[in-house]
């Protein structure tokens, strides 16, 4: 077992040196600069302000320089907004997203799992059949159009919920409503279709001819063992709603990471793109391992190799 | 030959040993046609009534954004003067004083934009730069996947450890930064392209429509290669492949007989859930700004651009908003269909 967890956290590190890695140069083979959409820059102050941030020596030599500071946990210091570091904007801008996406995961799964649950259990029934339609439905709706309903119904119809910030817990409901709308129905369908599977196993059947109860079998044997694709499924959905939804934080205007990493591409902040992208490449990549191990403290028969 | 009168000999004569005739033949044949693998899965999708519908709505659709923009009397890009939001089925002043006169003014079925453009002729244009990039990308995803996933899967070991381990690097970028930095990198070996002969066409394409199809080509194919990986090295395992080995079959025919019709259901079935999924890529990219640049439309960016005017003028939002997710609702219905025609395996 340790083994297996080194040799994930390993191949862990090696993948987000090869994202950083691969990051890094792809940003510099982009035509422009930081400092040119800036107006009126004479040469000197634009060979100064290279000077100053290092972009003047040749890309090996950045690489190199970079990754060493990384390595001490210094991502530099924004190119574009002065006088903050990566660090300090992602630590102000990172709990914003996470306390939205930890919400809306909180909410998919505590609708997600029991509505698939309930509908594998009332199979062909009419309540099955609603949540099958809700489920395919939910698939199909981008984020976005889900964003810009909500807000047209809610906000600007009925007034009942701000429609931008994020000051008190009115302000949470339509951001984690839209941010879980697609991983609960998601989760329903993966709930439904595995709870279907064990359902009909052998000793699903046995455990009803010993007389168990209803309550003791589903949660005891079904339960457990239907859960783990929806695990499976938890790693990735939990890295990128921490990390915020660009669409969502576009929308009703809250101050995340999401919005911040758009921005800074688009205002080519090398710095802050770096960052950003190493801390979510951290993020998935250290969800994954987690459920990886996860996956086999639930399920010991699962072989680690 | 003279007979013997007490031999049991049957009496024959040469015309039985004649060949059979076909009818003969037929008559005699009591098994029904084997029925084909494509026969007998477009049989159970025919008796699927969600895929059959769903089908039937994407031709139409596809009919309505391909077809119908050809003779449609307006162009997507024609702004029309004094003739900005108008609601739908008005007319501007000016077509009014035409209609006045006796001249016939189409109407515009769902109004104009705020620049004075038919918001009809804007959706439906939208709705096919939509599934164009939808179905090219997923045809560009499909060759590479599948020929990158079965190269690892047939070769193994250290191959396949490496090119696994691509595609899991790939997967962790987060996808938003490369298409970005794609698009950006793209853009001047593109515009130089143009300038050579025989590359005009990249100008009417568009060159951001193109540098979306290389970033989805570089980055999308990462699922379908996994999923034909894993199948190929499940099939190369199974019995019925050490079955046709062991009667001596052919590494060549195993591949033609056993592999490729096996994957070809699963193949099916992932490329008709990955046009859903480009189209859901496009149209998010293109409302954060990143995607088809103006003037051409994408259902994506006229959901954008309807944001702003959203307390006036909902139904800019809400129609192309219906289109897209009817779209992706489609094909993720006929998808399921199709998987449970072709690889009933999967169901559930």
């Amino acid at each position: 077992m340790l083994k297996y967890i080194l040799k994930r956290v390993g191949l862990a590190i090696v993948t987000i040196w090869a994202v950083a890695t691969l990051t890094f140069f792809l940003m510099n083979m982009v035509p422009g600069g930081p400092f040119l959409s800036e107006k009126a820059v004479s040469p000197a102050a634009m060979a100064a302000l290279e000077a100053k941030y290092g972009l003047d020596k040749p890309l090996g030599q950045q690489y190199i320089t970079y990754l060493t500071d990384a390595l001490h946990g210094d991502f530099g210091d924004s190119l574009k907004q002065r006088g903050r570091t990566v660090m300090s904007i992602i630590t102000t801008k990172f709990p914003v997203s996470a306390k939205v996406g930890g919400v809306a995961i909180i909410v998919s799964l505590c609708l997600g799992v029991p509505l698939g649950c309930f509908a594998a259990m009332h199979r062909g029934k009419f309540l099955d059949n609603l949540i099958s339609v809700i489920s395919t439905c939910g698939i199909a709706v981008p984020s976005f159009v889900i964003c810009t309903v909500l807000m047209y119904f809610l906000g600007v119809n009925l007034k009942i919920l701000p429609t931008y910030g994020l000051t008190s817990w009115k302000h949470y409901i339509m951001p984690v409503l839209s941010l879980s709308f697609y991983p609960t129905a998601y989760i329903m369908r993966l709930m439904r279709s595995s709870m279907l599977d064990v359902l009909g196993q052998d000793y699903m059947r046995t455990a009803k001819a010993k007389g168990l109860a209803e309550q003791k079998r589903i949660f005891k044997h079904a339960l457990r063992n239907a859960i783990l694709p929806v695990i499976t499924y938890m790693g990735p959905m939990i890295a990128y709603t921490l990390t915020g939804s660009f669409v969502v934080e576009k929308i009703f205007t809250i101050p995340g990471l999401g919005g911040e990493f758009i921005g800074s591409i688009n205002s080519r902040d090398y710095t802050v793109i770096m960052g950003t992208t190493i801390f979510l490449a951290t993020i998935i990549v250290v969800m994954n391992v987690i459920v990886d191990i996860v996956y086999k403290l639930v399920d010991p028969r699962i072989k680690l190799k | 030959m003279k007979e013997n009168p007490i031999s049991f000999q049957m009496k024959l004569s040469p015309e039985d040993f004649m060949p059979a005739s076909e009818a003969e033949k037929e008559s005699l044949v009591v098994m029904r046609e084997s029925v084909s693998f494509w026969k007998d899965g477009f049989r159970r999708l025919r008796k699927n009534k969600v895929a059959m519908v769903s089908l039937i709505v994407i031709i139409l659709i596809m009919f309505i954004s391909f077809i119908v923009p050809m003779f449609y009397p307006y162009s997507y890009k024609t702004q029309i003067k004094g003739a900005n939001n108008l609601a739908p089925m008005q007319y501007s002043a000016d077509e009014l004083a035409r209609i006045e006169a006796g001249e016939k003014v189409f109407p515009h079925i769902l109004g104009t934009d705020k620049m004075g453009r038919d918001y009809a002729i804007r959706v439906m244009m939208g709705s096919r730069i939509s599934l164009t990039v939808g179905l090219i990308a997923t045809a560009i995803i499909l060759v590479i996947g599948s020929i990158y996933g079965s190269i690892a899967a047939f070769f193994g070991g250290w191959v396949d450890l490496i090119m696994m381990r691509i595609v899991d690097i790939i997967y962790t970028v987060p996808d938003v930064l490369l298409i970005v930095l794609l698009s950006f990198a793209l853009k001047d070996p593109l515009e130089k392209l143009t300038q050579l002969p025989g590359f005009g066409w990249v100008q009417t394409v568009g060159t951001n429509l193109i540098s979306i199809f290389i970033v989805f080509a570089l980055l999308y194919w990462v699922g379908m290669a996994r999923m034909v990986r894993s199948q190929i090295l499940m099939l190369k395992e199974s019995e019925y492949v050490t079955a046709a080995r062991a009667l001596g079959a052919k590494s060549g025919r195993i591949i033609k007989k056993h592999l490729l019709t096996n994957c070809i259901g699963t193949l099916i079935v992932t490329t008709t859930l990955q046009i859903p999924s480009s189209i859901f890529t496009e149209s998010f990219l293109s409302f954060l700004g990143l995607g088809v640049a103006v003037p051409l439309p994408s259902l994506g960016s006229l959901a954008s651009d309807a944001i702003n005017g959203i307390n006036t003028y909902p139904y800019l939002l809400f129609i192309p908003a219906l289109l897209i997710s009817l779209i992706i609702l489609s094909f993720n219905l006929l998808g399921d269909g199709l998987r449970d025609a072709f690889d009933p395996k999967l169901k559930n």
